[in-house]
């Protein structure tokens, strides 16, 4: 795309941003003049708003302010309307509306009856219409800071949102004036994100990204082959997220009332809202300091209630949620037929991966090589709440100035839909009796792709073989003592962060064994401590064409495999 | 894109007996490949759908950017500011700032009054870092003379000033256009030649933007846009650029004053001068533009055709009113002729009429004759006298169809006295009864 002929903007006027629309808060992000990828701040300061909308006489509020409302004016504020979006009354879970507006049928789609005029009749809104609001007012906050009329935007969604979901959003991007010029997954935004920054370098890897959201949690494998990147599994959990662990604090603190009021603030609709709203709060603090407080006026009957939790209290009572995150990310690597040691990252996104004991939980299930890209384990992460803007926004910058066209061609399944490498590609080496095999080309890589790597000649230099060969990876599990063997065997499936025991645990690694050899190719005459290039190229049809030649050296050998279909 | 992966594994040397044609030796193919979905998103997908779409292949793909890339920068280097300097304007003295060429120094006479402020910085860096005193001394030139940086300097003062690089723009000479000449015209595309004079006189233009003299082509209205345009120019032209200086040495107020005045005159002079020069010039541009006299032709041909339409019609509209004229002299004297013809025909019926009446009258005064008046043997004198006078009276009260009837009456009765006689009486009695005779007027037929 974005040849010279074509690649000029046609509606030179086109500034777009990224937006990441949450269920329970949306980010907008845009690529600052420096390359930057920033998230914008809207007017209360807020970089992740909320997605809720509130009225009062006719007055729209949004973001924090709505927020606050679901206290005192719960049904006339709007929440986590977006999974309703292009979705019929029947196939909806309306649990997370109990406490603000609720859901109802109207027509195909789903509506809100709510007083949104200065009048005292009730309307009916469609989700469709309250999500362009919202819209419209994430661009105006966008176009108020950047001093620039915002009119375009790529969106991030599931990976599961259907096609009617899509057009709903598209339709209503539209109408709050924001043309879509792209829908993307969410978990690739997030691994976009960090790809995106200026250190970073392209490498083959597998990424896990857990999105744990405020009422959904999310986990994908992706592999990244050279830049590409490659949905391999996916798992969802529509009733797991911050709001789970929201209640683990709500019940505490419940329960402590009661030991001294005798009465249950849950029982009140807006003790439980003032209760939910502050339980929030104390829960994010938690995430980065080791105590926190919560101080409600007036809980319940006039009693104002105000207490303190700390981290370790909070981390017991909520193991069980803990426990479901982890398992969620373990359920999807196996989904991808892979190991937790294939892992090479693993990107915590969204609002609850600032829980620090979850990220810790999860680098004890991978291996240390992995990375856990969450604020408690690295210094280096973005903080998990933008990362979907800003993979958003990095993408928005990359295709502003196609044609619409362009990018319809461009994510057309034409282009997208294309053969992956079902095994690894590389060189085999033979060193006396033993053979080890070295990947080029990982698996599930996208074809056609290419590949160049430098190997070392042998000491003395001379005549050198070639060997390229499919390979397969094994896991290699090797006992450091015999113990009994049954305990091994449960060892592998769950090592779990509760198997904290002095165990002996199997030492597991990486083995990669030929399977087939593909070609042979000699280069003679390599100087001693010379080095040889290999460069293989894999075509769509599975053909090959592989170069080898001295690094300085001025004739390469060359040959072809063809493509089986 | 391509990245190198280095592997510090040493390759297998070749085992001896080993040998291949080309020294490749094909052993077996991959293994079937699983159909996935990519994701859309990230340069390397662009890069990937974009080798895709167009059916390149990884080395076509880089080279086509890297062609790409290469003229993206070489654009960029050519707005860089490289001109040659003027070993001449090098030796300028500072002092004489009034009279140097600023866009000359900077080396922007690519771009004059075009050139950004963004493109005066840069080429003023560029040239700092070229003649910056601290330079030539690094060089080894000893002489002190930063007279050419100086001029760099006020040449970006003055040029990153709104208001006093329009007072220079407004001077500037090496930015006008001379009208051409007419032996040009004569040999030259008048459109090529004229637009370059008005795009040039049109930087003064406080309305932007100007319209352009366009080509042989330009429909009318274009072309009295562009001419009303240039009548009505409305120019930020000034000329405080070419003031005297005025003396600050407190020399005299009345000296001060005077120079003022000598400058206000000068610039409404220079000023007025200019109008004049652009209006003279406008006129002669349209003097000569072709497109007007080709408009003037159509318009005439159009009123021609509008105007032959006219008298063609009023043509038509006369020859109509004769014909109509013609046609009714014609109906008149066929009226005519027929009445004629009628009237003397009605004159010969009357005659014949009168001639038949006379004939009657003798018949019907023959009848009382032929009967002897009516009396047996010779008629008395009076007998005669009073049938007379009764056949004149009858005569005289009968229109002639009637005559007639009575003469045809009267000759069938012949000379049949009592027949005659009877014919008579029926007749008086008749007109007794029409009320034309009075009973006893007629007294012999009775």
């Amino acid at each position: 795309m974005g040849d010279a002929a074509n690649g000029v903007a046609a509606e030179a006027e086109r500034f777009a941003i990224g937006i990441s629309f949450g269920n329970s808060s949306s980010s907008i992000a845009r690529i600052s003049p420096e390359g930057k990828a920033e998230v914008i701040a809207n007017e209360e300061g807020d970089r992740q708003i909320p997605s809720i909308l509130s009225y009062i006489d006719g007055e729209e509020y949004h973001g924090t302010q709505a927020k606050a409302q679901l206290i005192r004016n719960s049904s006339n504020t709007v929440a986590y309307f977006r999974d309703y979006l292009g979705k019929d009354f029947k196939s909806i879970d309306p649990t997370p509306c109990h406490q603000s507006a609720h859901p109802q049928q109207s027509d195909s789609t789903v509506a809100f009856t709510i007083r949104d005029t200065e009048s005292e009749t009730l309307n009916t809104v469609t989700v469709s219409e309250i999500t362009t609001r919202h819209l419209r007012r994430l661009k105006q906050s966008a176009t108020d800071y950047l001093g620039k009329e915002v009119n375009a935007a790529v969106i991030t969604v599931p990976t599961n949102f259907t096609d009617a979901q899509r057009e709903a959003l598209i339709a209503s991007a539209k109408a709050a004036g924001i043309e879509v010029l792209q829908l993307i997954a969410e978990p690739v935004a997030a691994v976009m994100a960090y790809d995106a920054r200026p250190e970073a370098t392209v490498t083959d890897k597998l990424v896990v990204v857990a999105d744990l959201g405020g009422t959904r949690s999310d986990v994908a494998v992706i592999a990244c082959r050279g830049g590409i990147y490659t949905i391999l599994a996916t798992a969802h959990d529509y009733e797991l997220g911050g709001a789970s662990l929201d209640q683990v604090i709500i019940d505490h603190f419940a329960k402590e009332f009661m030991k001294k009021h005798k009465t249950d603030p849950r029982e009140d609709p807006r003790g439980l809202a003032k209760l939910k709203h502050e339980g929030e709060g104390t829960r994010k603090a938690l995430s980065l300091s080791a105590n926190a407080q919560l101080s409600v006026e007036s809980l319940v009957d006039g009693i104002d209630y105000g207490s303190t939790v700390n981290r370790t209290r909070f981390e017991l009572l909520s193991g069980k949620v803990f426990a479901q995150f982890t398992g969620l990310i373990e359920q999807v690597v196996k989904k991808a037929e892979l190991d937790v040691l294939d892992i090479d990252e693993v990107i915590f996104s969204g609002g609850a991966s600032h829980t620090p004991k979850i990220a810790q939980l999860t680098a004890n299930i991978f291996p240390e090589k992995t990375t856990i890209l969450a604020p408690s384990t690295s210094n280096s992460a973005i903080n998990p709440s933008e990362l979907s803007a800003r993979g958003a926004a990095f993408q928005a910058s990359l295709v502003q100035e196609f044609d619409r066209e362009d990018i319809e061609q461009s994510i057309h399944p034409m282009v997208t839909v294309t053969p992956h490498l079902s095994k690894a590609i590389g060189v085999e080496f033979i060193s006396n009796t033993e053979s080890t095999f070295q990947p080029l080309l990982n698996a599930e890589t996208a074809l056609p792709a290419r590949r160049i790597a430098q190997y070392t000649a042998p000491k003395e230099g001379g005549d050198v073989l070639v060997r390229v060969c499919e390979g397969a990876r094994e896991i290699k599990v090797t006992k450091p003592e015999p113990k009994s063997k049954e305990e091994k065997a449960a060892d592998e499936e769950d090592s779990d962060f509760d198997s904290d025991e002095e165990e002996e645990e199997d030492i597991r690694e990486i083995v990669w064994k030929t399977e087939k050899p593909v070609a042979e190719l000699a280069v003679k005459g390599v100087k001693a401590g010379g080095k040889v290039e290999i460069m293989i190229h894999v075509n769509p049809d599975l053909g090959l064409q592989i170069a080898v030649r001295e690094v300085g050296g001025s004739t390469a050998v060359r040959g072809a495999i063809n493509g089986s279909a | 894109m391509a990245s190198v992966q280095v592997v510090n594994v040493p390759l297998p040397s070749l085992p001896s007996g080993w040998s291949a044609d080309k020294d490749f030796k094909p052993i077996g193919a991959l293994s079937a490949a699983t159909q996935r979905n990519i994701e859309p998103v990230g340069p390397h997908f662009l890069a990937h759908a974009r080798r895709k779409r167009h059916a390149r292949t990884f080395s076509e793909d880089e080279r086509i950017q890297a062609q790409q890339n290469v003229k993206k920068t070489e654009e960029e280097e050519d707005d860089d500011i490289s001109e040659d300097e003027d070993p001449v304007m090098l030796t300028r003295d500072a002092k004489d700032w009034k009279a140097q060429d600023h866009y000359a120094v900077l080396g922007l006479t690519k771009y004059r009054w075009r050139a950004t402020p963004e493109q005066i910085k840069r080429a003023h860096r560029k040239k700092v870092l070229r003649h910056h005193p601290d330079k030539k001394a690094a060089m080894g030139q000893r002489d002190e003379n930063d007279n050419f940086f100086k001029c760099i300097q006020k040449a970006t003062e003055l040029l990153l000033d709104p208001v006093r690089r329009r007072q220079f723009d407004s001077v500037d000479e090496a930015a006008d256009v001379e009208p051409p000449s007419k032996k040009d015209l004569q040999k030259g595309n008048f459109y090529k030649l004229w637009g370059p004079v008005f795009k040039a006189e049109g930087r003064f233009s406080i309305k932007q933007p100007v319209p352009q003299l366009g080509n042989e082509d330009s429909t009318q209205e274009e072309v009295e846009t562009f001419y009303n345009f240039w009548y009505n120019f409305d120019s930020w032209r000034t000329f405080e650029y070419l003031d005297e200086d005025i003396p600050d040495d407190g020399e005299g107020r009345d000296q001060k004053r005077h120079t003022e005045k000598k400058n206000a005159n000068a610039r409404r002079k220079r000023k007025s001068e200019d109008i004049a020069r652009l209006r003279e010039l406008v006129d002669e541009c349209l003097a000569l533009d072709e497109r007007i006299k080709k408009f003037r032709q159509q318009a005439r041909a159009g009123k021609d055709a509008k105007r032959k339409a006219k008298e063609d019609e009023a043509k038509r509209l006369a020859e109509e009113k004769e014909r109509a004229k013609v046609e009714e002299e014609q109906r008149k004297k066929e009226a005519e002729e027929t009445a004629k013809a009628e009237r003397e025909k009605n004159k010969k019926s009357k005659e014949a009429a009168k001639n038949a009446a006379k004939k009657n009258k003798r018949v019907l005064k023959g009848s009382v004759k032929d009967v002897n008046y009516f009396a047996d043997g010779e008629a008395s004198a009076a007998q005669v006298d009073s049938v007379l006078t009764d056949v004149d009276l009858v005569m005289a009260k009968i229109d002639t169809d009637e005559l007639a009837a009575l003469a045809e009456r009267l000759t069938i009765a012949g000379k049949d006295s009592g027949a005659v006689k009877a014919a008579w009486a029926a007749e008086s009695k008749r007109l007794v009864d029409a009320g034309k005779l009075k009973d006893g007027d007629v007294k012999t037929f009775a």
